[in-house]
C-alpha cells in the first residue's frame, strides 16, 4: 500500500471518528438542555406569577383570609427557627459518626453493616422518618408538635448526608498528612482535632448546607408530625412577654414552615392566592440557592490554603 | 561484635573507636502485609550517629523495614510484625506490642518521600511535634523552632516568614522544613525515606549536605533509590532483595569489595 493511501485512510477512519464524537456531544448536550430548561421555566413561572406580590408587607404579615393581606412571616420564621434545630442535631451527631467510622472503627463486619445501614437511610423516604418522629418525639418523648420535633426529624433525616459527606472529606485528605501527624508522635485525637477536622471542614460545611438545602423544602414529614397550617402568632423570643420567656422557650412552640404554607395556598380555590403560593415558593428557591451559594463560597474560602 | 563495650562517653575516644556503639538492631525480623510477608527474617545493626543506607530494586522491602521503626505499620489494620527491633541504649524493643507507637514515634522520627507539610504556617508545622508534647510556652517554642530550623538550614531562608503557609516554600525547602519538624523534638533516630526523590539535582545536594551535618547529633536510617547517594551519604548500607537481607557492611566495603555477588551486580548496574 502507497504512503498516500495510508493517509487518505487514517483521514477516513478520523473523520468517522469525529462523528461520533458530535454524535454524543449533541446527545448529552440534549440530556442537559432538558434539565436546564425545566427549572428555567418552573423558576420563570414562579417569577412571572408570584414577583408582583413580593414586598414588604409579605415578608412582616401573618397569613389571613384575605389573599391581598396574607404574609409569610410565620412561615419564614419557623423555616429558619426549625434549620436552626436541624443544624444543631445534624452537624454534631453526624460528623461525630463520620469521624468514628473514618478514624476510629477496627475494620471488621459490625463496621460494614453499620455502613450498608448509614447508606441505606439516605434512600428511606421522608414520610417514614414523619411517621418516626410522630411516635417517638411527639408521643413517646412528649415534645409535642413543636420546632424541637421538627428540627430533630429533619436533622435524622439529613444525618445520613452529613455523615456521608463528613466521611468523603476525611477520605480526600492525602496517606502523607495523616502519616506526618502520627509520625510526630500524635495520638489519634490530636491527629483527629488538629488535622483531619480542620482540614476536612470546607467539604463538611458543604454536605451539611446541602442536606439543609433539601431539608428546608421537605413537607411530607412536617406535616406527618403536625405543623399547623395556620398559625397568626410567633414563638416567643427569649426574654420577651409576661412572664418573660427563657431562652429556649421557642423551640417548644408550634410553628409552620414555608412548603406548607406553600401546600396550604396552592390548595385554596382562589387565583389570588395561587399568586401568593408562587411568590412563597420564589421565596423558598432564593433560600435554598442562596443556601448552595453560600456552600460553594464556604469551600472557596476553606480550600483556598490547602493544595492537594 | 562488641559494640556495646565501646565507650560512649568521651567524644574523642569515640571516634577514635573502630567500631561504633549500636543504637538500634534488629534481630529475626519479619514482616506481614496479610497473609504476605514482606520481609524475611533481618538482623541489622544501626550504628549510632551513623548514616545507615538502605538500597535495593523496588518492592525489595527496604521502605518497609524504614517504616518497621516508628510503626507505620500500626496505622493500618492487617500488618503484623515478627522478631525484634532493639531501641539501645535501654534495650527497649520497639516492636513490643505493650511498647506505644506513640512512645516510639516520639522517640524516632520520620521524613517522607514526597514533602508533606500540614496546611498550616511555616512555624506552626515545626512547633507540631512540640505542641503534641503538651509545650505551650511561647518564648521555649521560638526558640526550638529557630533551632530546628537552623539544624535543617531553613532559617535564613524563611525566618521572614514565618507565618507564610508552608505551601508557599518551594520543594526543597519544604522538605528542610519536614526535616526541621522531625527535629524539633530532638529525636534519638531519623527515618528517611527517599527524601529526594521528588526534589531538583540542587535541593538533593542541599539535603545530602545536611545529612552529613546531622549525622552529628542523631543516628540516620535512609532509604535511597540512588546508589550514588547511598555512597555519598552513608558510612554502612544494607542491600535488600525481596524482603531479605542480603548483605550489609560499611559503604566503601558494599561498593569497593562486596562479598555477594548479588550485591556486586546491582551496585554495577548489572540488575536491578
Amino acid at each position: 500500500m502507497g504512503d498516500a493511501a495510508k493517509v487518505r485512510e487514517i483521514r477516513a477512519l478520523i473523520a468517522a471518528h469525529k462523528r461520533w464524537d458530535l454524535a454524543f456531544a449533541m446527545l448529552g448536550l440534549l440530556a442537559l438542555m432538558v434539565g436546564v430548561l425545566t427549572f428555567v421555566a418552573l423558576f420563570g413561572q414562579m417569577i412571572i406569577e408570584g414577583a408582583p406580590r413580593l414586598s414588604w408587607d409579605f415578608f412582616t404579615h401573618f397569613p389571613s383570609r384575605k389573599p391581598d393581606q396574607a404574609g409569610i412571616l410565620s412561615a419564614w420564621v419557623g423555616s429558619t427557627l426549625v434549620m436552626i434545630v436541624t443544624a444543631a442535631t445534624a452537624v454534631p451527631l453526624g460528623v461525630g459518626a463520620g469521624v468514628y467510622l473514618e478514624e476510629y472503627a477496627p475494620r471488621n463486619w459490625m463496621t460494614d453493616l453499620i455502613e450498608i445501614n448509614v447508606t441505606n437511610l439516605a434512600g428511606v423516604p421522608s414520610i417514614v422518618y414523619g411517621l418516626l418522629a410522630l411516635g417517638l418525639f411527639v408521643y413517646q418523648f412528649g415534645l409535642g408538635q413543636s420546632i424541637l420535633t421538627a428540627g430533630l426529624t429533619l436533622g435524622l433525616l439529613i444525618l445520613p448526608v452529613v455523615i456521608v459527606a463528613t466521611r468523603e472529606a476525611i477520605r480526600g485528605i492525602p496517606a502523607a498528612i495523616r502519616e506526618g501527624a502520627y509520625a510526630l508522635g500524635a495520638s489519634k485525637w490530636q491527629t483527629t482535632s488538629d488535622h483531619i477536622l480542620p482540614y476536612s471542614m470546607a467539604g463538611i460545611m458543604t454536605g451539611v448546607i446541602i442536606g439543609m438545602a433539601r431539608a428546608i423544602g421537605e413537607t411530607a414529614p412536617v406535616i406527618t408530625i403536625g405543623a399547623l397550617t395556620f398559625i397568626a402568632f410567633l414563638p416567643a423570643a427569649p426574654f420577651t412577654g409576661d412572664p418573660p420567656a427563657g431562652l429556649f422557650d421557642w423551640i417548644m412552640s408550634p410553628f409552620t414552615v414555608m412548603p406548607i404554607q406553600m401546600f396550604n395556598w396552592t390548595s385554596r380555590p382562589e387565583a389570588a392566592f395561587h399568586q401568593n403560593a408562587a411568590a412563597a415558593g420564589l421565596v423558598l428557591v432564593v433560600m435554598t440557592l442562596s443556601m448552595n451559594a453560600l456552600a460553594i463560597y464556604i469551600r472557596y474560602r476553606l480550600r483556598k490554603n490547602i493544595k492537594w | 561484635m562488641v559494640a556495646t563495650l565501646a565507650p560512649e562517653i568521651a567524644p574523642v575516644a569515640f571516634a577514635a573507636a573502630p567500631v561504633p556503639s549500636k543504637k538500634s538492631e534488629s534481630r529475626g525480623l519479619g514482616f506481614y502485609y496479610g497473609s504476605y510477608q514482606a520481609l524475611k527474617n533481618i538482623n541489622m545493626p544501626i550504628y549510632e550517629k551513623k548514616v545507615t543506607a538502605l538500597i535495593g530494586p523496588s518492592g525489595c522491602g527496604k521502605s518497609t523495614y524504614l517504616r518497621c521503626f516508628n510503626r507505620m505499620h500500626d496505622l493500618y489494620p492487617g500488618n503484623r510484625y515478627e522478631g525484634d527491633i532493639m531501641l539501645y541504649p535501654d534495650h527497649t524493643n520497639i516492636l513490643n506490642p505493650e511498647v506505644d507507637p506513640i512512645e516510639v514515634r516520639m522517640r524516632i522520627s520520620m521524613v517522607f518521600q514526597k514533602p508533606n507539610p500540614f496546611p498550616k504556617s511555616v512555624y506552626e508545622n515545626v512547633a507540631y511535634g512540640l505542641r503534641v508534647r503538651g509545650e505551650r510556652k511561647r518564648a521555649l517554642l521560638d526558640e526550638k523552632v529557630e533551632e530546628a530550623l537552623r539544624g535543617a538550614a531553613l532559617w535564613e531562608e524563611v525566618k521572614n516568614r514565618l507565618d507564610h503557609l508552608a505551601f508557599n516554600l518551594s520543594g526543597g525547602q519544604q522538605q528542610r522544613l519536614c526535616i526541621a519538624r522531625a527535629l524539633a523534638t530532638d529525636p534519638e533516630m531519623l527515618l528517611f525515606d527517599e527524601p529526594t526523590s521528588a526534589l531538583d539535582p540542587i535541593a538533593t545536594a542541599s539535603i545530602e549536605q545536611l545529612l552529613a551535618e546531622l549525622k552529628e547529633k542523631v543516628t540516620i536510617l535512609i532509604v535511597t533509590h540512588n546508589m550514588q547517594q547511598a555512597a555519598r551519604v552513608s558510612d554502612y548500607t544494607a542491600y535488600m532483595y525481596l524482603g531479605e537481607l542480603i548483605e550489609f557492611d560499611a559503604t566503601d566495603t558494599i561498593f569497593m569489595k562486596p562479598k555477594n555477588k548479588q550485591t556486586e551486580d546491582y551496585i554495577t548496574g548489572r540488575f536491578g
